[in-house]
């Protein structure tokens, strides 16, 4: 009998995407919620990864009538060992038997159902909670290390970049061009020349202003040159800005007493989006985390968002530390340096024009970027002196974020100072 | 295995699309008494590489073809279809069917079958078997060489031949319709939504669905009828619908002195109807009318699949039997290495294991081993009957075995089936017994046994629990009040005091989505008494 074998194995694929797709706009709000979750529990660096995602059964069961427990049955079980006719049984506790193969597609399970978020949905989703434009995610800033490239041939340059082949090529190509119209009258006129003398009028003035003209002409030839400055060529190079594939990203958080877990959260997704936004420019991101109330510190991550610590605000301590890992660590010549703070605004009275001071002379000249974003509304010192700092130096932004989707317009501002010219 | 995986569709027959399969072509052929000789014996087995190629599943394919034609199984032309294990979910996950409409249930189902897949909790099936002419085969591309034998013999041949022989699916699988139908359903759905946007298709769908198991007719077969009349026919239903339920509406009373008038207390239907969907479709009176093409569509795919779920231990256990007997024929003829062999045995005896009842993988009674042990014991009983066999099933004893195996394929469903074949030894082999379970006892009852006495109850009850009507409620449309509030009134007529599930109440909210007005259920046991109120108000005309 005749056998079709097909290879179906690269047409239709993803043929459910459609589903899928359906069936994450029905249980959007569940799955923001545990994408939420998820932002919160993970490490900054751990943003990108697909994720695990649970919703209540009850939740997404889908209701047919059927029958439930009770009633009379007689249910065929196999596997008889040793009961006879009229044995009896007590009931199970729990509900176990019963219903045999149905029960189990009835779906009454107590888990939830699980399944996997990819990469990609998972950024979307973060991405949504942010409104953040697609541009955003994939553009790349200016730079400032610079590398030389060929390009090319120019007619001026040093002599090391002398393009020897090429400037010979060029004198061949003159001398050519050159010499062909007056290698044609010479041959004429000696043509010419050799006709008279046949005719025996060697010695008469058409045969001497000849001799006389052939020879000019041969002077001339023998004059030109074998290589004239205009035939000169040199290798051509031009200036490629490069990336520096280095950068460290400090994030400086206010861990005062004012500073709740809604606030953290909050200052966690802002510094998550700085992360995204360098690792789009940057092959190697350091992060450096410093905490401060009165005294500053740096730590690793967990310690930085989740251990609590009260106490007053003295904001001029992380910047003075954070100047002093820059010297020591981190040269501005080698890195690109981003610093990210959040805060409340709360600072001890007095200390906020240190703190411009610290900003102003020290650290901003090496910064590429200073995002400042405050987490609380009212307006204290400490905005007030960054109010000032923020109309001298253009690498300097500051905003106010009550929820997550104001934390954009930061962005848009960091962009812009970066120069999308689009 | 999901039974709805083996979907009955009959493709267009050669190329032209408009000519229509004819019932010619499911003309039987003769099935030999006994097996035909086989021919000359190979010089040496067919290779066993692990790794499988297009052409030995060729050769593998065309020695088993050989051998199938031996014993005499009618099948339709088979195309094997070399499948990933995504597009495998991808086809798990919209019942198996090539086209569907978009829902997210279907999303759903993928997702969790992705996640136990992943999870190495469930291997997938090994093939799916759409009932076609071509019957299309899916082979995974990560089985192995011995793998694709064992699934072309089950699959190609097994499923095949049933698909072609059994009398539910020649009955009630439409051979030219179902695949433009699904392509008519998928775009006219995705208009819908298009139209009326995702949301109010989502939900007509969930509540269609929701009603899916009582959308059918049971004993009615629909007539056929091809795209283009669907689509005449659409476009006259959607003239007529509304005009079909002004009936509830009639606000004038008949003159009662009129010849005719119906009684004051006359229900409406004037029969309970089975069919819920349907009865909705026709009289729900405000449901716009590309919802009631909504629900049709729902309704006619329902319906369609409908004889699948009666056939489960009859085609598997089918399918089964025949890849081992023909996988055991190749055997001995030579064509298969010992390491094919072995391979494909312990495969098969996962397929066919029984877990007992005290056994933590106890799930009920495994539909495979069932199947296959009844088509092995008709066998025995064919050949090598013993007096016991004599007496309880005497037709059969002694008879040829190949055309009384073919008989039992063709003219039963699960439920006559183990009334007819299922035998005493049979029944001791699998240890059967019966557990009574009554509410109002302390304890439970041990029933029958596998003995004497024991031997006809028990073959009652398993046919009795694989009755769809028994396992599926009973479900009917029974009065809608006229007068005041248009209420529907369902009624469900309980089978031995069996109750509804706790989450009906949800069901009966659908219900009322799609009818617009309160609904309730009346559950009452088969005398009629003892009556258990369901009531949903009128959904929100939000």
């Amino acid at each position: 009998m005749a056998v079709q074998i097909i290879d179906r194995r690269l047409s239709g694929r993803n043929k459910s995407v459609g589903n899928r797709e359906r069936f994450m706009r029905r249980y959007k709000a569940q799955i923001a919620e545990a994408a939420r979750r998820a932002v919160s529990s993970r490490g900054i660096r751990d943003i990108e990864q697909s994720e695990s995602v649970s919703i209540p059964r009850k939740d997404i069961s889908e209701p047919t009538f059927h029958h439930g427990r009770g009633g009379v049955r007689d249910t065929v079980y196999t596997g008889n060992k040793d009961y006879v006719r009229g044995d009896t049984i007590e009931r199970p506790q729990g509900g176990a038997g019963g219903r045999g193969s149905q029960a189990s597609n009835q779906g009454e399970g107590e888990d939830d159902f699980t399944f996997t978020l990819s990469k990609e949905e998972f950024m979307e989703l973060f991405f949504d909670d942010l409104e953040l434009p697609r541009l955003m995610r994939t553009h790349v800033g200016d730079h400032r290390q610079w590398k030389t490239r060929r390009a090319g041939f120019s007619t001026d340059g040093t002599p090391h970049n002398l393009a020897v082949v090429r400037t010979m090529r060029q004198a061949l190509g003159r001398r050519i061009a050159l010499a062909k119209r007056p290698g044609r009258e010479l041959a004429e006129m000696e043509a010419a020349l050799a006709a008279l003398v046949a005719k025996g009028e060697d010695d008469g003035d058409a045969a001497h202003a000849l001799r006389q003209q052939i020879k000019v002409l041969r002077e001339r030839l023998q004059h030109m040159p074998y290589i004239d400055p205009i035939d000169l060529r040199f290798r051509a190079h031009t200036r490629v800005p490069v990336p520096i594939t280095r950068a460290a990203m400090f994030c400086v958080m206010d861990v005062s007493g004012s500073m709740d877990e809604a606030r953290k959260e909050l200052a966690k997704r802002f510094f998550i989006l700085l992360y995204l936004f360098l690792t789009r420019h940057y092959e190697k991101i350091d992060i450096i985390f410093i905490r401060h109330h009165t005294q500053a510190s740096e730590v690793d991550e967990n310690t930085f968002f989740h251990a609590t610590e009260s106490g007053g605000t003295v904001v001029s301590s992380a910047l003075e530390l954070l100047a002093r890992i820059i010297a020591a660590r981190y040269p501005a010549g080698e890195w690109n340096l981003y610093v990210a703070q959040a805060s409340d605004g709360d600072n001890f009275p007095g200390d906020s024009d240190d703190c411009s001071r610290l900003l102003a002379e020290t650290i901003l000249p090496q910064l590429r970027y200073f995002a400042y974003v405050q987490v609380a509304e009212e307006e204290q010192n400490l905005w007030q002196a960054y109010t000032a700092l923020q109309a001298q130096f253009d690498n300097f932004a500051m905003r106010k974020v009550g929820a997550p989707n104001e934390i954009y317009p930061v962005f848009r501002e960091l962009f812009r100072k970066e120069g999308v010219e689009t | 295995m999901n039974p709805i995986l083996y979907p009955a569709i009959e493709r267009r027959v050669g190329e032209d699309p408009r000519v229509v399969a004819r019932m010619g072509e499911r003309r039987r052929q003769e099935v030999p008494r006994e097996p035909l000789p086989a021919g000359e014996r190979p010089a040496q087995p067919l290779p066993d590489p692990s790794d499988w190629t297009f052409d030995l599943i060729e050769r593998y394919h065309k020695v088993i073809a050989e051998t199938a034609r031996r014993f005499g199984l009618d099948t339709y032309p088979n195309q094997l279809e070399i499948i990933s294990s995504e597009q495998m979910m991808d086809a798990y996950s919209s019942v198996g069917m090539p086209v569907n409409y978009r829902h997210w249930s279907f999303g759903k189902a993928f997702l969790a079958t992705e996640r136990n897949y992943r999870r190495g909790h469930m291997g997938l099936a090994y093939e799916i078997c759409i009932n076609s002419n071509p019957c299309i085969s899916y082979l995974m591309e990560e089985n192995t060489t011995a793998m694709q034998a064992l699934v072309i013999a089950h699959a190609a041949y097994g499923h095949n031949s049933f698909f072609k022989g059994n009398y539910l699916f020649r009955m009630w699988t439409d051979a030219s319709s179902i695949i433009d139908y699904l392509v008519y359903a998928r775009d006219y759905v995705a208009r819908c939504e298009e139209r009326h946007g995702y949301d109010a298709v989502e939900q007509l769908l969930d509540s269609c669905h929701a009603l899916a198991t009582v959308g059918v007719d049971r004993y009615r077969r629909p007539a056929k009828r091809s795209l283009a009349r669907e689509l005449a026919e659409r476009e006259e239903r959607r003239r007529y619908a509304q005009q079909q339920v002004n009936d509830l509406w009639r606000t004038l009373p008949t003159r009662s002195d009129k010849e005719g008038a119906p009684a004051e207390d006359e229900r409406f239907p004037r029969e309970p109807q089975e069919n819920v969907l349907y009865f909705i479709e026709k009289n729900a009176p405000l449901l716009e009318s590309w919802q009631r093409e909504v629900v049709r569509i729902v309704r006619k795919i329902a319906q369609y699949f409908y004889p699948q779920r009666q056939t489960q231990v009859m085609n598997e256990g089918w399918a089964t039997f025949w890849h081992y007997t023909l996988m055991n024929a190749l055997y001995d003829e030579g064509y298969l290495t010992d390491g094919v062999m072995l391979e494909w045995l312990s495969s098969h005896t996962n397929v066919v294991y029984q877990p007992p009842i005290d056994h933590p993988a106890y799930n009920g009674i495994n539909p495979y081993t069932l199947g296959f042990s009844m088509y092995r014991d008709i066998r025995r009983v064919c050949e090598a009957p013993t007096a016991e066999d004599k007496r309880w099933l005497p037709d059969l004893a002694g008879s040829p075995w190949l055309p009384a195996l073919d008989y039992a394929m063709r003219n039963f469903k699960d439920e006559s089936f183990i009334d007819q074949y299922l035998s005493p030894k049979l029944m001791r082999d699998l240890r059967l017994f019966a557990i009574h379970d009554d509410e109002n006892e302390p304890t439970l009852t041990v029933g029958a046994i596998h003995d004497e006495e024991g031997y006809l109850e028990l073959r009652q009850m398993l046919s009795r629990q694989y009755d769809v009507g028994v396992r599926e409620p009973n479900i009917q449309v029974w009065n809608v009040n006229r007068r005041s509030d248009r209420c529907l009134t369902l009624r469900h007529v309980r089978y031995r005091n069996h109750p509804l599930a706790d989450d009906t109440r949800e069901v009966l909210k659908h219900v009322a989505r799609l009818w617009g007005f309160p609904v309730r259920l009346e559950s009452v046991d088969a005398d009629g008494n003892g009556e258990v109120v369901l009531e949903v108000p009128a959904p929100d005309a939000a």
